[in-house]
């Protein structure tokens, strides 16, 4: 039984990462642009068929990746200043009209690429699965835990060594100074929307060679990432880690232990959580 | 195949194949109106798209004609949503006035529907629903499953073939609804009942990403087969991950047909493999009749046929058959229902003669078939064993069967040895 | 861009006595739904009677919505176990009256439950945490098959002889959503509906004033989950027939939706927003499959040019001049 639990373990971790490169994108442009992007399920989904179309034309699965984050980072473009700049300042007409963009985009892609299932083409050095530990495991799934932990200390780089890292951690604590410093924040603004869309298309990609893209791949990791923010709390690096891991956990946990209440066990805590701590484990009151 | 029909107008075929337009009501000596609800939307589009081209790829070939009279054909989609489903299907009925209604892939949408033409006497044919009680404990007289089969239907042969391979201890994995309770109940019952053993059954939601925590119990479960039924994104996942976790070349993997289904496999590598499932219909079969479809169905869709093209396809021919034995009086629903019971399908892309049982449920020559690759380098369903003449019912006595409780995640028939 | 700068959750207070146009107004509606079922053939009639049973889900989403100043995203959901528990009932050979007043108060009691856990958040915290909740809901009635069915559901016949007309039913319908419509009027405009409005515009006011935020927050949920059982009852009396996707997201956001392009506080735009709604999508799919689409392009104009929906952007046309 102790193979089993090491193995269980191991697929929570790595269901874990992914989560967290997905939802550390929502993450960022939560805390700082104040928008619950609910259309970042829809830029996930569309960053995997881009990652797909441009790895398998290409057979390179790097391109693939990088296809996938560009394109999606171009969308994030669009909607921040295309539709997003009508509404700011209210945060609910900002949510109601990324959910409408999410209806439009998913709708959009599955009529480009029709309702099949893909699956991203992984690189040769990538198939299979290795033994250690006495373990049998797929090479790519440690690929996605290894690349989940290059993404935070990446992301950690970023927001603690970079001046633009400087200025979206005091933009999450209070958007007043920054403004107030004489800093374009929507410039700021705008790069932070398209990092977080990037990653939602990075993760698109990575999810795409394991979990499939299929129409409806939206909604599910839509609301896992809610449930990692919502868990972690808005804005938080170290929250989406945090999250991401409970809920790769209890998603693992649920499945095995407690298939007829597989949802409960991850939306139970989050509800629990939202209504006793509001903000998150790491959230901030702004 | 009747051709005195075909090329009779090129004008009849422009009619169909049109995607929903508003309706004028006409008079009964009119066309034939059939009401088609596909998913076009939601998680099963691809299928339904295919139900849709299947459908009026018959008509497309037999003059937009059906039994001598001009076909129109009515495509709503229902979503994948049993709620838009019924809807859709009221607006078919009333507003549109069909004559007949066709179609729906989800149970859960045929349920709606059936649930609905209950109250109304409206023919409903189902060539893709295989909800076992449609044509068993709550059968409805007008809802009848032309060219389609019954869940468990299939899984009965292949637990007698898993038997004969000397397979002595299954796992299963399914997905936790009826359909899936079903099919692994049906074989379920019948290896145990046989000297089999179900050493786990594991049921995980419908559109579960992420195969890996029953693999890691499939693992250790001690299971010399493994039994899976999966339909769609999760069938191509189970068999990539089943593959990428190393178990592909330790337990042998067989299942129920939607798994191996051209719709599923068709976008896969070699994880599929030598799978193993039965069904009705093998695309890779050397049946002329089977030949002749999957030929021209790939020349016009540039793809081999699914489940879903090919099941629509012959229901059509099934409806068009038995239409012509009443000379095309499709408003008399009593005589046309009772013909439709009576008509064999002959020559129809499943390459047997096919006839209903007296609940309204096809008898088949059932394939045993292996994903292989064909010539082109593209895998297919290639049969390699055949039982013949079986019903839903197996060889148990339908009353008899019909008093045990309908499959479901606490009853799967399962012997006590 | 509008030029209203009211947010779809605080939209300016109704007035509190109704005005000649307002009137006429609604004259004019009532009227319509009383003569329309005899106009046209017999399927409008059922998308009628959908109209009128999503106008009080769209109502009882106004209420927390448009009085409160929350937006739920979890009605669907409420309004979704009162039609799983009346179809339940009736599959199980209860009574249908019963059951209809078995399902109203399930849903009651999830309201209440919702609201105990949501009244402390606000904004898009509520948004959210509502979310989640209707998502357990769900959850539990896809995955407790032996109970719910399921993914495929339950079918009952909930709907007794003498209504299973389309004509008799409309006119049941069209008679108790008249006088849920009433009793939801005179509530939005009693002294607690009053009070309500207060806490939407200032809850540190009306804190300071003594009043008990979360004891009026919580009530004004729980009422709500009233309201949305009764509409889900009369949904499960339309279609005999429920499944997960009756209590799923799409549903909480479609009547949200409803709300919203009727107005938010205007109680009445409810009927107008379910009729836009649910009106469009019938016609839409007569032409074209990509319902998903305009759904979501509505969703995106509205935001973006008539946040305070089609009666807010009336009045505001016809104040301007």
């Amino acid at each position: 039984m102790s193979g089993l639990n090491a193995f269980q373990l191991l697929n929570g971790l790595t269901f874990a990462a992914l989560l967290f490169i997905v939802a550390s994108g929502f993450t960022l442009i939560f805390g700082l642009l104040r928008i619950v992007n609910l259309a970042h399920g829809a830029l996930y989904l569309l960053g995997g068929y881009l990652g797909y179309a441009a790895a398998s034309a290409t057979g390179s699965f790097l391109v693939g990746v990088l296809a996938a984050m560009a394109g999606v980072a171009v969308c994030g473009l669009i909607l921040d200043r295309g539709l997003l700049r009508f509404v700011r300042g209210y945060e609910l007409r900002q949510v109601l009209l990324t959910l409408g963009v999410a209806f439009v985009l998913n709708d959009m892609t599955l009529v480009i690429f029709g309702g099949d299932t893909y699956t991203v083409p992984t690189p040769d050095f990538l198939k299979g699965a290795v033994r250690f530990w006495g373990l049998f495991y797929p090479k790519y799934r440690l690929f996605v835990l290894a690349l989940g932990v290059v993404v935070f200390i990446a992301l950690w780089v970023l927001l603690n060594k970079t001046r633009l890292g400087a200025l979206i951690r005091a933009g999450v604590d209070d958007p007043e100074i920054i403004a107030a410093m004489g800093i374009n924040i929507r410039k700021v603004f705008l790069l932070t929307f398209m990092l977080g869309a990037a990653l939602a298309g990075l993760g698109g990609a990575v999810g795409g060679a394991f979990l499939t893209l299929y129409p409806s791949a939206d909604s599910e990791i839509l609301v896992f990432s809610l449930a990692v923010v919502i868990i972690g709390g808005r804005g938080s690096l170290v929250g989406a880690a945090v999250g991401a891991l409970i809920v790769g956990m209890l998603n693992t946990i649920g499945q095995v232990m407690f298939p007829e209440f597989a949802y409960f066990v991850i939306f139970g805590p989050m509800a629990a959580i939202l209504a006793f701590r509001p903000l998150g484990l790491f959230g901030k009151a702004a | 195949m009747d051709r005195r029909t075909f090329l009779k107008t090129s004008v009849a075929a422009a009619t169909v194949g049109v995607v929903a337009k508003p309706y004028i009501a006409r008079a009964q000596s009119g066309p034939i109106r059939v009401g088609l609800l596909a998913p076009l939307t939601g998680v099963v589009a691809a299928g339904g798209r295919e139900m849709v081209d299947g459908f009026n790829m018959y008509f497309e070939e037999h003059g937009g004609e059906l039994a001598g009279r001009k076909v129109e054909v009515i495509v709503e989609d229902d979503a994948a949503n049993p709620d838009t489903a019924l809807q859709k299907a009221r607006r078919l009925v009333e507003q549109a006035n069909v004559h007949m209604l066709a179609g729906n892939l989800l149970a859960n949408t045929g349920l709606a529907v059936a649930n609905y033409v209950k109250g109304n006497g409206m023919p409903y044919f189902i060539p893709i629903i295989a909800a076992d009680d449609l044509t068993q404990r709550s059968r409805i007289k007008n809802v009848i499953r032309v060219a389609g089969y019954t869940a468990s239907q299939f899984s009965r042969p292949l637990a007698d073939w898993a038997l004969k391979q000397g397979y002595k201890k299954v796992a299963t994995v399914s997905q936790d609804y009826t359909f899936g309770h079903e099919q692994c109940g049906g074989f379920a019952q019948y290896f145990t009942e046989n000297g089999g053993q179900v050493v786990a059954q594991y049921w995980h939601p419908l559109n579960t990403s992420d195969f890996s925590p029953y693999l890691g119990q499939l693992a250790n479960s001690g299971a010399d087969v493994v039994f899976a039924m999966e339909t769609g994104a999760d069938a191509t996942r189970l068999m990539q991950q089943y593959a990428s976790f190393g178990l592909k070349g330790q337990i042998p993997l067989i299942g129920a047909m939607n798994m191996t289904d051209q719709s599923v496999i068709r976008t896969m590598g070699d994880e599929v493999e030598g799978v193993i499932v039965a069904a009705h219909f093998s695309e890779g079969s050397s049946a002329p009749e089977t030949q002749g479809f999957v030929s021209s169905y790939q020349k016009k869709f540039n793809k081999l046929p699914s489940l879903y093209g090919f099941s629509m396809y012959s229901g059509a021919m099934w409806i068009d058959e038995a239409l012509k034995n009443i000379k095309g009086n499709a408003e008399d629903r009593e005589a046309f229902i009772a013909s439709v019971m009576k008509t064999d399908l002959a020559g129809s892309p499943l390459g047997q003669t096919v006839k209903l049982d007296s609940f309204g449920n096809p008898i088949y020559d059932v394939h045993i078939r292996k994903v292989v690759k064909n010539r082109d380098g593209k895998y297919w369903n290639r049969p390699i064993d055949v039982y013949n003449s079986v019903s839903q019912f197996w060889k148990y006595d339908p009353a008899t069967y019909m008093k045990q409780p309908p499959y479901s995640r606490d009853f799967q028939g399962i012997k006590k040895s | 861009m509008s030029t209203s700068s009211s947010a779809p959750a605080s939209s300016t207070p109704a007035r509190d006595g109704l005005g000649k146009v307002a009137l006429i107004a609604i004259a004019v509606g009532v009227l319509a739904f009383a003569v329309l079922p005899l106009l046209v053939p017999t399927y409008q009639v059922s998308i009628l009677t959908e109209i009128l049973i999503f106008a009080v889900l769209a109502m009882a989403v106004d209420i927390l919505a448009g009085y409160t100043g929350r937006t739920p995203l979890c009605h669907g959901a409420i309004f979704g176990v009162a039609t799983y528990v009346v179809v339940y009932w009736s599959q199980q050979g209860g009574a249908p009256v019963t059951g209809l007043l078995l399902g109203v108060a399930a849903a009651t009691l999830v309201g209440a439950i919702f609201g105990l856990l949501a009244i402390r958040t606000s904004g898009v915290y509520f948004l959210l945490l509502t979310l989640a909740l209707g998502m357990i809901v769900w959850g539990v009635c896809l995955r407790w098959t032996s109970v719910t069915g399921g993914e495929n559901g339950l079918r009952g016949s909930v709907r007794p002889e003498m209504l299973a007309g389309h004509m008799p039913f409309y006119y049941a319908v069209f008679a108790v959503v008249g006088l849920i419509t009433f009793i939801m009027w005179r509530f939005v405009r009693s002294p607690f509906g009053l009070t309500l409005r207060g806490i939407r515009d200032s809850e540190s006011r009306m804190r300071a004033l003594g009043y008990n935020v979360s004891l009026h927050l919580f009530l004004a949920f729980t009422i709500s989950g009233f309201f949305a059982g009764l509409a889900g009852a009369l949904y499960a009396m339309f279609n005999d027939f429920v499944s997960p996707s009756t209590v799923a997201l799409s549903q909480s956001v479609e009547g949200l939706l409803m709300a919203i392009t009727g107005g938010i506080g205007t109680l009445f735009g409810a009927f107008i927003g379910a009729a836009a709604i649910i009106g469009l999508e019938n016609f839409v799919s007569q032409y074209t499959e990509r319902w998903p689409t305009v759904l979501g392009l509505m969703f995106i104009l509205i935001m973006i040019f008539a946040p305070q929906g089609v009666i807010g952007r009336v009045r505001d046309l016809v104040r301007r001049r």
